[in-house]
């Protein structure tokens, strides 16, 4: 009806190998933006700021980061959680050493940390594969943890065990700490996502995001074309320790404003995991499906009795919450096994074809 | 026709055994440039074990293989396709979550050299790259006959056509070499006749040399200007197509009598 590309010719290669080839896909991504930069900071309030759209884009940049490992390169990591302490510790201590620096170069340095460890970790990958990997990946987690608890030089040594994020500005307006307004958090939290986003989309629809499809396929294969697998699979896991690490850092920056080892533990990285599945593997707006379902929805679910006037025990609340979030998930999962990104891919296709059936 | 200097790739002696079984036993023979080169033999006889020695997946314990006047002992695959050695598989190997285009675009990986900072932004370099090598896929696409298809996932395809995207994925390597395992197992007559008239152009318009192993003899005898037999890993006989018809070792190994 309205989404379809008939008549709509293209006379260059360059217009055909455009990432949306589509002009309906260009008017919806500027409606989105539009929609996230004005629409939700002119009618959302401060809990829909500051509670639901910063915890998602954050955690929805986090499983881009993920999503470029497992469902780009098809290698498994169970260790995002710790790549995102990794960044977030990196961000601390730098931004304690040099507080004059502008806390986003320490941000984006936090994402090199990251990378760096994600690669030294990222290292056994040429050699296992699967779940051996997973389990590889998994003693990362582990010993990043165990870091995070024990090396007393990373938090600086606060008795609590903790680190708490002091005040920076960004042009003279506070943007971490106790005084910085959650919509300022937002704008800061949704420029770096979406510059990130942009730049994820154009790795992995360019070459190096083909050598890592082709390495996920068929690596032999790969090989022959004179795709070189370490490096490749390394660079992979750099650029996904990267995101991670971003990630992290704006996690305890710009979301929670203090944060505890416990923060990035093994059920950080099996959420953000969830999130990569549930959302569609190889897909980047899986990876924002992915975060809305997991993060968003229960939020719903909580606030959906008090809205419909309903009086139920907070308890009760909590329990129907898990329930019913349990249950979407599966149903999702059994309706589309290739995630949320797939139901959205045969929703437009369908949509392209209507009214008839193909 | 033949000199020394016409040999593209020359194959000496070369052993290759896995623990305590020998797939390859001293095996030699050569490729000329611009030949068409059939490697045919029973199952099991070592012939893809020799593709895979000759691109470096395998490293035979004995022998030398030279490319081009080089002699090597060791290679990895990706340093193979650096000088030009192109394969496809007997199971078809290509990218299955990819399109056919996409397919065909890895295969310019070592073709493309823009750098990490300019494939981030996709712009300048990298932008220019992407739309010269899409036009020379085209030119790829458009000789297979495989247009309808570009932007369809692989995975969905039929086989016969899936076994075009793979040659087109190893035609975009600009190969001076070209491997091809079993290019036309599973067809149909129409696909069969359809596979060799690429083979037949791909020689014959790009100069590109193939070696080639498929069991239908008849395409064999057809298509090829010289042939190797192999059986249990030893070469059994080697020349153009009616010498080895007629070779008793080879009727006796392989091709049989008709009754």
């Amino acid at each position: 009806m309205f989404y379809r590309e008939v008549g709509q010719f293209k006379t260059s290669y360059a217009a055909d190998q455009a990432i949306f080839p589509i002009r309906q896909d260009r008017i919806g991504l500027a409606l989105i933006l539009a929609v996230a930069f004005i629409g939700i900071p002119l009618v959302g309030g401060e809990f829909m700021i500051a509670s639901v759209m910063i915890p998602f884009l954050v955690l929805a940049l986090a499983a881009i980061g993920l999503n470029i490992l497992i469902g780009y390169t098809g290698l498994i990591s169970l260790g995002t959680g710790a790549f995102m302490g990794v960044g977030a510790y990196a961000c601390y201590k730098l931004s304690t050493l040099f507080p004059q620096v502008n806390i986003i170069v320490w941000i984006i340095a936090s994402g090199l940390v990251s990378c760096a460890v994600g690669v030294l970790f990222g290292l056994p990958s040429l050699r296992i594969k699967g779940f051996y990997l997973a389990i590889a990946t998994l003693a990362a987690q582990f010993f990043l943890q165990w870091c995070f608890v024990r090396v007393g030089w990373l938090y600086n040594n606060n008795p609590s065990g903790a680190i708490e994020v002091p005040l920076h500005t960004l042009f003279g307006i506070p943007i971490t700490g106790a005084t910085a307004k959650p919509l300022t958090r937002y704008y800061v939290v949704l420029t770096i996502v979406v510059v990130m986003t942009w730049f994820a989309s154009n790795l992995v629809h360019g070459r190096i995001g083909r050598n890592w499809m082709a390495v996920r396929d068929m690596d032999i294969a790969a090989q022959l074309m004179g795709i070189r697998l370490l490096p490749a699979k390394l660079l992979a896991f750099a650029v996904s320790s990267f995101y991670a690490g971003v990630a992290g850092a704006l996690m305890v920056f710009l979301w929670l404003g203090a944060a505890e080892p416990e923060a990035f533990n093994i059920n950080e990285s099996f959420v953000l995991l969830f999130m990569v599945i549930i959302g569609g593997l190889g897909s980047l707006i899986g990876a924002f499906f992915g975060a809305a379902l997991i993060h968003i929805l229960p939020i719903i679910v909580r606030t959906a009795p008090d809205a419909l006037g309903l009086s139920i025990g907070s308890a009760t609340a909590e329990h129907l919450t898990y329930i019913i979030t349990g249950g979407l998930i599966l149903f999702f999962l059994i309706v589309e096994p290739h995630g949320l990104a797939r139901l959205w891919q045969i929703a437009k296709q369908k949509l392209r074809v209507w009214p008839f059936p193909y | 026709m033949s000199g020394a200097d016409d040999i593209l790739l020359k194959v000496d002696n070369v052993s290759l055994s896995f623990g305590g079984v020998r797939a390859i036993t001293d095996v030699s023979f050569d490729i000329r440039k611009g030949e068409i080169r059939a490697i045919i033999g029973p199952n099991g006889a070592g012939k893809t074990s020799m593709l895979n020695v000759i691109n470096g997946f395998y490293h035979p314990q004995q022998g030398r293989i030279s490319f081009h006047g080089q002699t090597r002992a060791r290679m990895k695959p990706y340093e193979a396709a650096s000088q030009g050695i192109a394969r496809t598989f007997q199971n078809v190997a290509l990218f299955k979550g990819m399109s056919t285009l996409d397919n065909i675009l890895a295969g310019r990986a070592l073709k493309m050299k823009s750098s990490f900072f300019w494939q981030m932004f996709r712009h300048g370099p990298a932008l220019r790259e992407e739309i010269e090598h899409r036009k020379f896929c085209e030119e790829i696409i458009d000789f297979l006959e495989i247009e309808h298809i570009r932007k369809a996932p692989v995975g969905t395809l039929p086989y016969g056509l899936q076994k075009r995207v793979e040659l087109g994925r190893a035609l975009a390597m600009e190969p001076t070499l070209l491997l091809l395992d079993e290019p036309m197992a599973g067809m149909n007559l129409e696909e069969k006749q359809d596979m060799s008239r690429f083979i037949i152009d791909v020689n014959q318009h790009f100069g590109t040399t193939i070696a080639l192993i498929e069991h239908d003899i008849g395409v064999v005898m057809d298509l090829s200007d010289r042939i190797v037999v192999l059986e249990y890993g030893h070469k059994i006989a080697d020349g153009n197509p009616d010498e080895v018809k007629s070779d008793q070792k080879v009727i006796d190994a392989y091709l049989g009598v008709a009754h």
